[in-house]
């Protein structure tokens, strides 16, 4: 069990938050002491858009306890920069290619067994907005 | 900093040692080790490993082995550096002999692997990433490699069975080692046809779940022997880059390989096409050609043309793991490292058997954990 670690997350795994440095403007995910572009430690947290394109890709096929299948992973370049690595919902393995617009949801990233803790937090699916506009 | 030696290398056989633990195969490599530098005693224990405590239930690890091995009262404890484990031990032994601290000192790497679930062992793995925004998101070991894998072959143009090189040659390689896990050589077409783990990588993409320990023995110039076959450690160097892949700059370039590679080329005034054999982390085939990469072997994307053109093989430009390799002599976590440093200086001192190079002056070896978040790399000199 790790409850403290998620409670402690949970800014990250719910807002996606991260930080915009006050020097550089550089924004970065997560939030970190200082700015990896320019090391200043002036930073603002902000939550993040959720909106970004899908930088590479995995379906796992021998499963990884805690996760259901289909377990996909991808890096997500965000539109504000940083790389967030998360899995993807609401796709098909053979519908994700690298480019795709992709959008933050809050869903269940992992069953903690046996006590059956569940952890909540990001993953990414295909943007809707993009559909709606069209 | 004085000059370092490595006097003495031992090894277990690769695969799984149903009837052998961490201390039967600790003290089983060590053993070796000390009988081939004709020495009975030594200063330091420095052992690699990474998942006695997650896998195997124990930690203290270095005493059980120091203990095992007959070394007490010998300074010992555990080095952890995720695969790097085994490569990072050697350093430990080699700065503390350079220190003036120890006269003699011996590394061993060792992973016991076979003691765990499938489940418990990828865990285990998996906590060489960065837990809080990686594993606990379902991202292990083999999938954080095929993220890399898969943004390689869209950057590059190139498709998975473009890789088979890589596997085949450390194949090929392993059929003339007696202690490596598959002897048996593999085709372009098995490479191809191999199931996928985690896409785009397939089974022979990757390194085996293993057991095994190898152990290497250095002394200062001033206990060398007349006996002794010597070979010199010229560079020692270990750098990091982020736990995590997503702030890396540019996931496709291995920082902490080039550095800690870097550090040993500027440390010698080598260059890399000095280098007569290279032991690289091939854990997984991306790994090997973005390895090949940031030690300056290729540039940038050229990795794959390297070894399609014959380059990687023994008489090659730069031989790739001559004995087999993560890939086919086994991945025992923690031990690859020291493996590759005991394989190395074997090809130095003439002693390899069957996979011996006609000329074998200079190595690279080089450990990477982490999906390259660490490195630690060696020079070593006949
Ligand atoms: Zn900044």
């Amino acid at each position: 069990m790790q409850l403290p670690r998620f409670h402690r997350l949970r800014s990250a795994y719910y807002h996606l938050e991260g930080q915009a440095c006050s020097a550089c403007g550089a924004v970065q995910f997560p939030a970190r002491r200082s700015c990896l572009a320019c090391r200043s430690e002036e930073l603002e947290r902000r939550p993040l858009s959720g909106r970004g394109t899908v930088f590479s890709y995995s379906e796992a096929v021998a499963g990884f306890e805690g996760f259901a299948p289909p377990h996909l992973m991808a890096l997500i370049e965000l539109e504000e920069g940083p790389m967030v690595a998360a899995q993807l919902s609401d796709v098909e393995p053979e519908e994700i290619e690298i480019g795709m617009e992709v959008e933050m949801v809050t869903r269940r990233i992992r069953e903690l067994a046996p006590q059956g803790y569940i952890v909540y937090g990001y993953r990414f699916r295909p943007r809707l907005e993009v559909e709606a506009g069209r | 900093m004085r000059d370092v030696f490595i006097i003495g290398v031992g090894q277990t056989p690769v695969g799984e040692h149903w009837d052998l633990g961490l201390r039967e195969l600790g003290a089983s490599a060590i053993d070796a080790a000390l009988k081939d530098a004709g020495v009975e005693s030594v200063d330091a224990l420095y052992v690699g490993n990474m998942l006695s405590g997650s896998v195997n239930g124990q930690e203290n690890l270095a005493t059980l082995l120091a203990d095992a091995a007959g070394l007490l009262p010998a300074e010992a404890f555990k080095i952890e550096a995720a695969c790097a484990s085994g490569g990072a031990a050697v350093r430990a032994a080699a700065l503390a002999v350079a220190a003036g601290a120890h006269d003699v000192a011996v590394a061993v790497g060792i992973e016991k692997m076979t003691d765990g679930l499938a489940s418990t062992v990828s865990a285990g793995l998996a906590t060489a990433s960065d837990q809080d925004y990686e594993a606990s998101h379902g991202f292990s070991f083999v999938a954080l490699s095929a993220l890399m894998m898969r943004r390689y072959m869209h950057e590059h143009g190139r498709s998975r069975e473009e890789f088979a090189p890589f596997a085949v040659n450390a194949h090929q390689n392993a059929v003339g080692n007696e202690n490596a896990m598959f002897r048996e050589p593999i085709s372009t077409e098995d490479f191809g046809r191999s199931p996928i783990v985690a896409s785009p990588i397939g089974v022979l993409d990757a390194a085996p779940v293993c057991d095994g320990a190898a152990a290497v023995v250095v002394c200062s110039r001033e206990r060398l022997g007349a006996d002794h076959e010597a070979v010199r450690i010229a560079a020692s160097a270990a750098a990091t880059d982020t736990i995590a892949l997503g702030p890396r700059g540019d996931i496709l370039t291995l920082e902490s390989a080039r550095h800690s590679a870097q550090r040993c080329f500027a440390a010698t005034g080598f260059k890399p096409e000095q280098m007569d054999l290279f032991e690289a982390h091939d854990a997984f085939t991306i790994i090997t050609a973005l390895s090949l990469e940031a030690c300056g072997f290729a540039p940038r994307g050229e990795a794959l043309r390297m070894a399609e053109n014959g380059c990687i093989a023994s008489g090659g430009c730069i031989p790739l793991s001559t004995a087999g390799g993560l890939k086919a002599r086994g991945h025992p976590v923690g031990a690859s490292g020291t493996y590759q440093i005991v394989e190395a200086s074997l090809q130095l001192r003439g002693r390899a058997g069957a996979n011996q190079l006609a000329k074998a002056g200079r190595a690279l070896t080089q450990s990477v954990g982490g999906h390259g978040s660490i490195a630690v790399s060696h020079i070593l000199e006949a």
